[in-house]
């Protein structure tokens, strides 16, 4: 692949979150039978119009503040016109001459170096109807007609696949930090038209390229232009040339398929939406919308390196999920020491949520309870078996960390007269342990503080017990 | 007064149902048997039923004798081909909508109802509200109430055929390059196109929805402005609605009694070789009774009018061409069966578009195409900027413009109506206040020799709605033509 370079641009259509769909007020959600949510507008009867839903155009503005695009003060709708089954109109409304977003790029780490891939422009438009196809008919569901969508055009900077994972996981993450969407991708929250082309190295113009149409998974998407640019090479080395088309990837095949050709597309006779007025923004309602944005994954990141000074690993742990980071962020502050949280949050929590298949919010220990949870094993009021189990019932209950330990007996003892007696215990029923650590063998003694603790059922201040077998082993 | 209870204007019907003078019923029965009696010879209504319309009638009466009062309870109203009527067959004249029955009502028809009337019948128009002469209807043509062997205009004119017809107190039309003001002046009724943005278009079938304005049709000015106050306002179902307030307009018109202090101008470029003489004539007479009652006035220019039927015939197409595109025999209407989809919609809209339709879809397409697009359709928003600003210049010399809404009196319907000059020259006078996106209005100004209509074009500026028709108002205080009916039809 050496003697060939890539060259790789996406759009990406992304369902923006909102209440209700882009053009009317059905809900905006996928549940529900078929055809159930829908309406006079979003079916296309004679005569309904289509009214701009302004929570999605604020979304779009957001997203294209967050990758430092230039916020349209104008903006209109076009009609695109193509006939299909699952167009309730045979025209989408969507943006062709003046979008809401132009320019702008998002920064992926490409080996542990930053680099930009500059966004062309974002428009705002209507979802079409989902088609299911069948052994002799298709099924067409229109509640996803007329769903708000962003498309997010990026110029052709990523060099191959793996940038584009990257590109796509640093979207997804800013995307849901922002709330701008759930980025379901099994939902087809996120779906992409891949175009790409390949030229010799050293060749300034760009390759002829071809267009994979509706791409839904991130898998898909790495195996189809793995395929693609291969395939485009060999046609060139066998001295061939590459037609302009559109392709489509079969997932069970594993190959690209073409689907029509430069000379075959459609004509879309775009012209404005009459329907509609132009959006018209103001300063002042751009500057409102840029408060509302969240610090961004990446300066995160970064910040908590230097605020909390955790490990670069902790920072991108933390901050990949934003309601993680918030609990973290909550919890730090009240804490001493910053990276004991870190350390809870992404052990015992992460593991927690993770069994449960939940998110953040199912959880019920307080950020507070965690950083009174901390503070009594640093006090050494309680071990950390016991921390544990007081974490579990606090995660699922909720509660005083502190309560907690006395009602259920857990404090550790750490009065030495009592572990001098389970050190002593310990000793005369496992001699032969302790001759071997009489002989040198130090991991005896772990042995013997597992009994110390095992006769405090658990209670043992583990040190302590360590100390005080030492010493009488020693004496 | 039972015996001639359809003779009752729109606010005279309101008045004598408010004092209960007469019943919704007994009004919605003389109606029904007055249609029963003209529409053989008419063909102005699409749908009318006997038991719907009565029980309406019915609920209105028992909701008056509740105590119900508001000002329209059970008046009765006909409402062109194209406006969704809850529960109403709603099939713009066209075989491809003829089973659909509208699940909804437009702004203006819950308006209506709200405030009580009665939807008494809808009427014919050219099929998708295009045409002339109402004669591309698949219901066929509406014959003209003056003359039976003449069109009545369109594509409103079964709305203005009924009003004229005495079928109905009122009616509603849609006006995209002239299709309210032309069939009234043809039948002898005032027709009202308001400023593009006063009245929601939400429920009303598109045929080119930057042109698109639902207006009245009624006996007098001061119904028409009763029947605009009651429609018009901002809609948020219609984002191209107007958030300035309406404003007393039907009080304004009410008290008009003279033009003192307008300047009114008189655009030479109306006057051509193509006016009939005796339109000419008329047209002179009416703007001299302006004159007598007081108003100065002016000639002045509009250049670019001669350009506004190439203009609306390519942007008209091409708007219409995407807004007619849902009617794919997928969802509602009629639907051809065919082994593959492509040709489903090929077999669909072969069958179920009439010629003029499919002759502006396939133009409208042509226009829209990337070889074509710069050379028609950026063009012709170009010229449409031009006669934008002919207008505003000459608003800038007068207060409102008078002039002939038609060139000539209604063709014969054997006159090939849709022939390529009734296309050329049918909306010459029109189409400009469209494209502008200005009111207009259309009053009766007297009769040719040979007994037909005439009418008095008042255009004004964009959200002068009230100043046209207080203009109108002013002229048929001074006037009886708009109180003469077609006699003949029983």
């Amino acid at each position: 692949m050496s003697d060939y370079i890539a060259s790789i641009g996406l759009e990406v259509h992304v369902q923006l979150k909102t209440r209700t769909k882009m053009f009317c007020a059905c809900p905006a959600h996928e549940e529900g039978e078929p055809n159930t949510a829908v309406c006079p507008g979003c079916i296309g009867l004679p005569g309904a119009l289509p009214v701009i839903n302004r929570e999605a155009i604020r979304k779009t503005v957001k997203v294209g503040l967050m990758i430092g695009s230039r916020i349209s003060l104008y903006s209109t709708f076009d009609r695109k016109n193509y006939f299909y089954a699952d167009m309730a109109k045979n025209y989408q409304i969507t943006q062709n001459d003046f979008p809401l977003c132009i320019g702008g790029g998002v920064t992926i780490q490409v080996d542990g170096q930053p680099k930009t891939i500059r966004v062309h422009h974002i428009h705002q438009e209507e979802d079409v109807a989902k088609s299911t196809h069948l052994d002799n008919s298709t099924e067409v569901d229109f509640n996803r007609c007329s769903m708000p969508l962003m498309e997010l055009v990026t110029e052709p900077d990523m060099a191959n696949a793996d940038e584009v994972m990257a590109f796509l996981t640093t979207l997804k993450q800013m995307l849901i930090y922002a709330d701008i969407s759930d980025c379901n991708l099994e939902l087809g929250h996120m779906r992409c038209d891949v175009n790409s082309s390949v030229r010799p190295a050293g060749a300034t113009k760009l390759g002829v390229k071809t267009e994979l149409k509706n791409m839904n998974t991130f898998k898909g998407i790495q195996r189809a232009l793995h395929y693609e640019l291969q395939r485009q090479i060999e046609v060139l080395r066998g001295g061939g040339t590459i037609a302009q088309e559109t392709r489509r990837w079969d997932d069970v095949a594993g190959v690209t398929l073409p689907m029509r050709t430069k000379e075959s597309a459609p004509d879309y006779r775009y012209f404005p939406e009459a329907d509609l007025p132009p959006i018209v923004l103001d300063e002042a309602t751009i500057a409102a919308w840029r408060a509302e944005l969240p610090e961004m994954p990446a300066a995160r990141r970064a910040r908590f390196v230097q605020e909390y000074g955790l490990p670069e690993y902790d920072a991108g742990v933390l901050t990949a999920d934003k309601a993680i980071a918030d609990y973290f962020e909550a919890a730090a502050k009240q804490a001493a020491n910053p990276k004991a949280v870190s350390n809870w949050v992404m052990g015992e929590l992460l593991r927690a949520l993770g069994e449960q298949g939940q998110d953040i919010t199912a959880a019920k220990i307080t950020p507070a309870a965690l950083v009174a949870l901390i503070g009594l094993v640093e006090a050494k009021t309680i071990n950390m078996p016991a921390a544990k189990e007081v974490f579990q019932i606090l995660f699922e209950n909720g509660g005083d960390p502190a309560a907690i330990v006395q009602a259920k007996g857990l404090a550790q003892v750490s009065d030495t007269g009592a572990i001098e007696g389970f050190a002593a215990q310990a000793i005369a029923a496992n001699e032969k342990v302790a001759a071997e650590y009489r002989a040198g063998k130090e991991p005896a003694l772990m042995f013997l503080v597992g009994q110390v603790m095992k006769l405090s059922r658990g209670k043992a201040n583990p040190q302590l017990a360590a100390e005080a077998l030492r010493r009488q082993l020693k004496g | 007064m039972n015996t001639s209870l359809h003779e009752l204007g729109l606010l005279a019907t309101a008045a004598a149902l408010a004092k209960k003078e007469v019943s919704a019923v007994e009004l919605a029965t003389a109606l029904l048997d007055r249609a029963a009696q003209v529409e053989p010879k008419l063909n102005s209504l699409t749908w009318q039923e006997r038991d719907v319309v009565l029980a309406a009638a019915r609920e209105a009466d028992t909701a008056r004798a509740k105590g119900d009062t508001r000002p329209w309870l059970g008046v009765p109203l006909a409402v062109k081909d194209v406006l969704s009527v809850n529960g109403q067959p709603c099939t713009a004249g066209s075989k491809m909508l003829r089973n659909y029955v509208a699940p909804y009502d437009a702004t203006v028809i819950a308006r209506l109802r709200a405030a009580g009337c009665v939807f008494v019948a809808r009427t014919n128009t050219d099929e998708f509200a295009m045409g002339g002469s109402t004669a591309t209807s698949c219901f066929g043509p509406t014959r003209n109430p003056w003359s039976p062997a003449r069109v009545p205009g369109g594509s409103s004119g079964g709305s203005a055929a009924a009003v004229a017809a005495r079928l109905a107190p009122a009616a509603l039309g849609t006006d995209t390059s002239g299709s309210i003001r032309q069939p009234a002046a043809f039948c002898g009724v005032t027709g009202f196109k308001p400023t593009y943005g006063r009245v929601s278009r939400q429920g009303c079938v598109a045929n080119a929805s930057s042109l698109d304005q639902i207006g009245p049709l009624a006996r007098s000015v001061e119904d028409a402005a009763a029947l605009y106050q009651a429609i018009a306002g901002v809609d948020p179902l219609d984002s191209t609605t107007s958030p300035r307030p309406v404003g007393g307009v039907l009080a304004a018109a009410q008290q008009a009694r003279d033009l003192k202090g307008l300047k009114l101008g008189v655009p030479r470029e109306y006057f051509i070789a193509e006016l009939a003489p005796e339109l000419a004539q008329l047209t002179r007479a009416a703007i001299d009774q302006c004159a007598a009652l007081g108003a100065e006035i002016v000639e002045v220019s509009l250049p670019h009018v001669s350009a506004s039927l190439p203009c609306y015939a390519v942007l008209g197409s091409a708007e219409a061409s995407a807004s007619l595109a849902r009617y794919d025999g997928m969802r509602y209407g009629l639907r051809v069966d065919a082994p593959e989809l492509m040709e489903m919609y090929d077999r669909t809209r072969a069958a179920g578009f009439g010629d003029e339709v499919k002759r502006r879809l396939l133009f409208g397409t042509l226009v829209l195409t990337s070889r074509y697009h710069a050379d028609f359709y950026l063009r012709a928003q170009k010229v449409r900027t031009l006669i934008r600003q002919d207008f505003l210049q000459a608003f800038t010399a007068c207060d409102a413009l008078l002039g002939p809404v038609t060139l000539t009196p209604p063709p014969r319907l054997d006159a090939a109506p849709d022939s390529a000059s009734a296309r050329q020259w049918g909306d010459y006078c029109t189409a400009g206040v469209n494209l502008a996106g200005i009111c207009a209005l259309s009053v009766p100004c007297g009769f040719t020799a040979d007994g037909l209509p005439a009418g008095l074009h008042v255009v004004g500026p964009a959200f002068q709605d009230e100043l046209v028709l207080r203009i109108g108002a002013a002229y048929q205080h001074a006037t009886d033509w708009h109180q003469r009916a077609p006699t003949g039809l029983e």
